[in-house]
């Protein structure tokens, strides 16, 4: 009997200590015990695959086609500028709804702030710990005069130091955003004579 | 004659008995203890090919989960974000920093960086991650304090009876969309029961648990 919970004994311990406990951390991917339907001949998103010639599952689109929902026209909404220049529209060409804004806000601060800052003063974190000397405040004069479609430019292509955020933040968004940092503007460089006559009494009680 | 069993072979059969039943009880309890997720993946943190850390970018500079992970709330799968992203900072931050090395390698050769990939549920479950989080799961609740973390590592079990605990009872864990990608969110136990139940109303939730809602 007692050899018998001697080997036990000594069994269970080996075991935990080669095992360890539930959460211990490990390099070692997780063990797949007969793994081939965990693991099929499929391919899923940013993965290699050999079958392509670049070694990527998710494959470049080939030059000159369309995915599908892709916008192309060369319309205001679309490409910022007046059909057929390189002028840029000088408003907005999407309907401006206190939503748009607010989306606005949203993609601005998720975006845009850490560089920007979210009042769009030019002082994100990277500037504040000095990572980053250089960052525009959007309250600029120069910028404040850039038209509507030149910001949508900017978002969509960089400028300077700022690389273009296409890829990101999709061309309803780069809308919402102008939008947003037309509104920061306005609360920056405004005045009280800005506010509409039956919301001055509100302005005084603040 | 008498002594081709020796006596002590008279207690054999209780012998085995007890000893092929503490052994059949422990080997159940390593099964149960080890053969499961919970041991299996929480836990794994593999070596990245760059150091990046989660603890420096998502929690001391406050960038926002989307800022990177650009695609989480679009579609199923959620990116890992492209070369190009990093670059948006590291063109001016650590310009010359030998940890980044990799990075503008890749960005100059176009070659994407090798990152090792950590949560990978099977084949054969379908996941979505858009559903989850506009619907106010957050990601803690499947991830953990990623904010927290220098090397990501897996936290939770992402087991099939841990999307069920969820999927039973969804109340217990929606929030406002809007502060999904908060970790750091905390609730009382009074409004968590207020605002999930109101949620599960208002958005008519049906966090299904027939087969082929994960299985298809
Ligand atoms: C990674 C940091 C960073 C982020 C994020 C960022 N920017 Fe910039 N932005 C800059 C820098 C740096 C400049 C100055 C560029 C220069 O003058 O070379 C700049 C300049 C600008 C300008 C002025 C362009 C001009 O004509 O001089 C605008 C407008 C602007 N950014 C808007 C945005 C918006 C909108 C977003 C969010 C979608 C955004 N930026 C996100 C770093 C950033
Ligand atoms: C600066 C960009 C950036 C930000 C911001 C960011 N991440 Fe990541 N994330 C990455 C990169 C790069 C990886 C891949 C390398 C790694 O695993 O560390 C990653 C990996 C992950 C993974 C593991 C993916 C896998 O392989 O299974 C999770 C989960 C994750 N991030 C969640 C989050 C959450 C939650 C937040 C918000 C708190 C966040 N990330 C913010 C860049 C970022
Ligand atoms: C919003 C700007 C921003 C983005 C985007 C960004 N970083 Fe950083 N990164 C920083 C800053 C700021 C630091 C800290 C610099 C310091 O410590 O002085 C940093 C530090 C680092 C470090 C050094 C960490 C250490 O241990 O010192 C690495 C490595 C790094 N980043 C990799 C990446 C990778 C990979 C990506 C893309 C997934 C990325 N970063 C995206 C701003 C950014
Ligand atoms: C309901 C649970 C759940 C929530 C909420 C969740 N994730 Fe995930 N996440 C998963 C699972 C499961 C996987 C593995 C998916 C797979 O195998 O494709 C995963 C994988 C990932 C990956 C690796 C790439 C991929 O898609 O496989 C990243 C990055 C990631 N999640 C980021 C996030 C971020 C950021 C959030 C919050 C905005 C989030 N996740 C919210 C469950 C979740
Ligand atoms: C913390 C809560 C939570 C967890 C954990 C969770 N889910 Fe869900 N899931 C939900 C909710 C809530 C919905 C319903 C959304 C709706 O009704 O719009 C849902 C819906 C789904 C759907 C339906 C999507 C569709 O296209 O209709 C799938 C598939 C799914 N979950 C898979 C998973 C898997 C796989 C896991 C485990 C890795 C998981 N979920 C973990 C809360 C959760
Ligand atoms: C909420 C999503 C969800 C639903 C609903 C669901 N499953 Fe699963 N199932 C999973 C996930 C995730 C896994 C992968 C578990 C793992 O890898 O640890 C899984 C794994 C499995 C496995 C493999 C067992 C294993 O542990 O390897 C079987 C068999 C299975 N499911 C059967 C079912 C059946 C039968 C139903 C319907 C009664 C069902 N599942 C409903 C998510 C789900």
């Amino acid at each position: 009997m007692r050899y018998i919970l001697l080997i036990l004994g000594l069994a269970v311990a080996s075991v935990m200590i080669v095992a360890g406990k539930r959460g211990d951390m490990s390099r070692k991917p997780p063990i797949e015990m007969w793994d081939d339907m965990d693991r099929q001949y499929k391919l899923r998103p940013q993965t290699s695959a050999n079958l392509s010639p670049d070694g990527r599952s998710s494959r470049l689109p080939v030059e000159g086609t369309i995915a599908r929902g892709q916008r192309f026209a060369d319309v205001p909404e679309n490409t910022g500028r007046k059909p057929g220049t390189t002028n840029y529209v000088d408003t907005i060409p999407v309907a401006v709804t206190p939503a748009l804004i607010e989306r606005g806000q949203e993609r601005f601060n998720i975006n845009c702030s850490p560089c920007h800052g979210k009042t769009g003063d030019g002082n994100g974190i990277t500037k504040k710990i000095g990572a980053m000397p250089i960052v525009a405040t959007l309250h600029d004069p120069r910028i404040v005069g850039l038209v509507d479609g030149e910001i949508f430019g900017v978002i969509s292509y960089g400028k300077g130091l700022m690389s273009g955020y296409a890829a990101n933040v999709p061309v309803e968004d780069r809308w919402a955003i102008v939008a947003y940092v037309r509104a920061l503007q306005l609360a920056r460089l405004g005045t009280a004579d800005d506010v509409p006559a039956e919301h001055k009494a509100d302005l005084l009680k603040k | 004659m008498s002594d081709v069993f020796p006596k002590w072979t008279n207690r054999l059969p209780l012998l085995v008995i007890v000893g092929v039943s503490l052994a059949g009880t422990a080997a159940m309890a390593g099964v149960w203890y080890y053969l499961t997720p919970k041991y299996t993946r929480v836990g794994y943190q593999p070596k990245q090919p760059v150091a990046f850390s989660h603890a420096i970018h998502a929690d001391q500079l406050g960038l926002d989960c989307r800022y990177c992970h650009s695609t989480v709330e679009k579609s199923a799968h959620s990116n890992v974000p492209a070369t190009s992203t990093c670059m948006n900072c590291h063109n001016q931050v650590l310009k010359e920093d030998p940890k980044l090395a990799l990075v503008r390698e890749s960005f100059e050769s176009g070659k994407p960086i090798p990152w090792v990939w950590i949560h990978k549920t099977p084949d054969y479950v379908y996941f979505n991650h858009s559903v989850h989080v506009n619907r106010g799961v957050s990601c803690v609740h499947c991830h953990g304090r990623i904010d927290k973390m220098d090397e990501v590592y897996h936290a939770k079990p992402l087991s099939m009876a841990f999307c069920l605990d969820c999927h039973r009872e969804p109340e217990k864990f929606l929030r406002d969309p809007k502060l999904v990608t908060d970790l750091k969110y905390t609730v009382t136990a009074e409004k968590q029961e207020l605002d999930g139940k109101k949620f599960v109303h208002d958005w008519k939730v049906n966090s299904s648990q027939a087969c082929s809602t994960c299985h298809r």
